[in-house]
């Protein structure tokens, strides 16, 4: 899923500020799962906003709303006119569906209130980590699964640098894992760990960010 | 002598079998040359080459090659490093063909400290290749005359292709982590086409020992020449902040012990680094020492004397 989290209350309130009809809208699929935009954070974030509104005497009409996707649009036709309605739409989507929401109302002023993470998993309640970054050449079958690219600090592709120490990356020896340490314990798991021996070449990088925006247009299912 | 593949000064130190010496000089941080005029003086005559490093831990200095130029105007060879951390393979690669033009023939290749150890933190990290890649980039260029991308390295179709004339270093920590990666590592350095290797500044004798037999068991000892860092330990405060600070890095308690217990700190501090140059000269495969006296250049020439390696061969 597409990990984020909420914007510090500070940063929202102040990009909302001088609004009349704010439009708080959620979403339903990935940050519902990662707790940081779905129905349940639009009702706290809301409740905060009009609590400081309350406070700070600002009269400010909020309404909430949450869809079940805010990156396909077929989902926006429910909240339409609630859309319409506002001043501002205050999207706790990722960054895809605040900018979809953006596309869809033209003249319509979308504002995150999410900051967009990572492509991640839930490691428990509450822990969610990074596990993909979408460079767009899967390279999973090399390394026992675990991607070096992701899960490394350096996306080295060819083992471990000298900042690998008891598992711990030097980048936070306290939180963060040695993605080399991963799949070095994975691969030798497995009984492949001669496979880490061979020379991985330099990655072709095109089919990542660095190759320009992307889009996959499927042929076979365009209408 | 078989033949040279770069002749730098280095390279025929090793051709000839004789234990090399190195040291590193940390350009400045800032745009005076007389940094390095006056660390060169300290060095000149002691040591066979010089590393000049490229902006370590992350902190801005002069650019390695720049400073490596300067440093061959005071009369010693330079090893410029090259991290991976800064650029990509276009300006790695066009810093080679600069490097190589203004006469610099060693040519050292390295992952990169991380940004957010150094002064810049909010920067972007390039990581476009790995320090294997490098390697293997730098000796495509020399040996087959290439660019990465496959481009024959000549200046127009009617020109004979020009390649760099590099000896080829790398870097080895034996004391990080997963240990038995660590020759796996070094391994895959050699089939990238590595001539040496210089390792992280080696402390725990016996896992350096145990590290040089997994080497010598794969016989890679004959097809690179392998030198050993040292650093002297200036402090008992700077022993401290090695053992406990610096990831990949094991500082038994013993030489902490005995920096405590000794009058001057600094003597004993060189004391101790001479004597680990002496035993690590014993070790079978290894082929030279690489000093790393961190902003203590001017204590090298002692320890080289001390270490009994002066006067350099001739070559």
């Amino acid at each position: 899923m597409i990990v984020a989290e909420r914007k510090p209350f500070e940063k929202i309130n102040g990009s909302v500020k001088g609004y009349k009809k704010v439009l708080i809208l959620g979403c339903g699929t990935c940050v519902t799962v990662c707790m940081a935009g779905g129905k349940k954070e639009v009702e706290i974030l809301a409740s905060t906003l009009r609590l400081a509104n309350q406070e700070a005497g600002v009269a400010m009409d909020i309404q909430e709303a949450t869809i079940e996707r805010q990156c396909d649009r077929e989902f926006f036709d429910e909240v339409k006119e609630k859309i319409e309605w506002a001043d501002v739409v205050l999207s706790m989507a990722c960054g895809v569906g605040v900018q979809l929401c953006g596309e869809l109302f033209c003249g319509k002023i979308v504002l995150p209130a999410l900051d967009t993470k990572f492509y991640g998993v839930t490691e428990k309640q509450g822990v969610w980590s990074e596990r993909c970054t979408g460079c767009g050449d899967c390279v999973l079958e090399f390394f026992g699964g675990v991607c070096p690219i992701a899960r490394c600090s350096k996306s080295l592709l060819n083992g471990p640098c000298g900042g690998s120490q008891k598992g711990k990356c030097e980048v936070d020896p306290k939180n963060m894992d040695c993605g080399w340490q991963l799949i070095y314990d994975r691969m030798k798991s497995l009984g492949l760990l001669d496979r880490l021996e061979k020379n991985q070449p330099a990655k072709n990088w095109s089919s990542a960010r660095d190759g320009g925006v992307r889009k996959t247009v499927r042929e076979d299912v365009v209408l | 002598m078989s033949e040279l593949k770069a002749g730098s000064r280095l390279e025929k130190i090793f051709a000839k079998g004789a234990f090399a010496v190195t040291a590193e000089l940390g350009p400045p941080k800032c745009a005076d040359g007389r940094v390095i005029t006056t660390k060169a003086g300290f060095l000149k005559g002691t040591v066979d080459a010089v590393n000049i490093t490229d902006n370590q831990t992350a902190i801005v200095r002069m650019s390695s090659i720049a400073a490596g130029v300067l440093a061959m105007r005071e009369g010693l060879e330079p090893v410029i490093q090259i991290t991976c951390r800064d650029r990509n393979r276009i300006a790695i690669q066009s810093d080679v063909l600069g490097a190589a033009a203004l006469g610099i023939r060693n040519i050292l290749c390295l992952t990169g400290d991380h940004q957010k150890f150094g002064n810049h933190p909010a920067s972007r990290n390039v990581f476009d290749m790995d320090s294997i890649q490098l390697i293997d980039m730098l000796r495509c260029m020399r040996d087959e005359k290439k660019f990465q991308c496959g481009d024959e390295i000549k200046n127009s179709k009617n020109e004979p292709a020009v390649g760099p004339k590099l000896f080829i270093g790398g870097a080895e920590n034996p004391f990080a982590d997963p240990f038995e990666f660590r020759v796996i590592r070094l391994a895959k350095k050699v089939a990238a086409g590595v001539d040496f290797v210089q390792t992280q500044c080696v402390y725990d004798m016996e896992r350096f020992e145990e590290w040089m037999k997994q080497v010598r068991n794969r016989g890679l000892h004959e097809k690179v020449s392998i030198m050993a860092g040292v650093t002297p330990l200036k402090s008992v405060g700077m022993a401290k902040y090695m053992r406990d600070s610096v990831a990949g890095l094991v500082v038994p308690d013993y030489y902490i012990d005995r920096l405590s217990k000794a009058a001057d700190k600094a003597a004993e501090g060189i004391a101790i680094c001479v004597e680990q140059i002496r035993r690590l000269r014993e070790i079978p495969g290894v082929a030279g020492v690489h000093i790393m006296a961190i902003e203590w250049e001017q204590k090298i020439p002692e320890i080289v004397r001390l270490a009994g390696l002066v006067p350099r061969p001739a070559v």
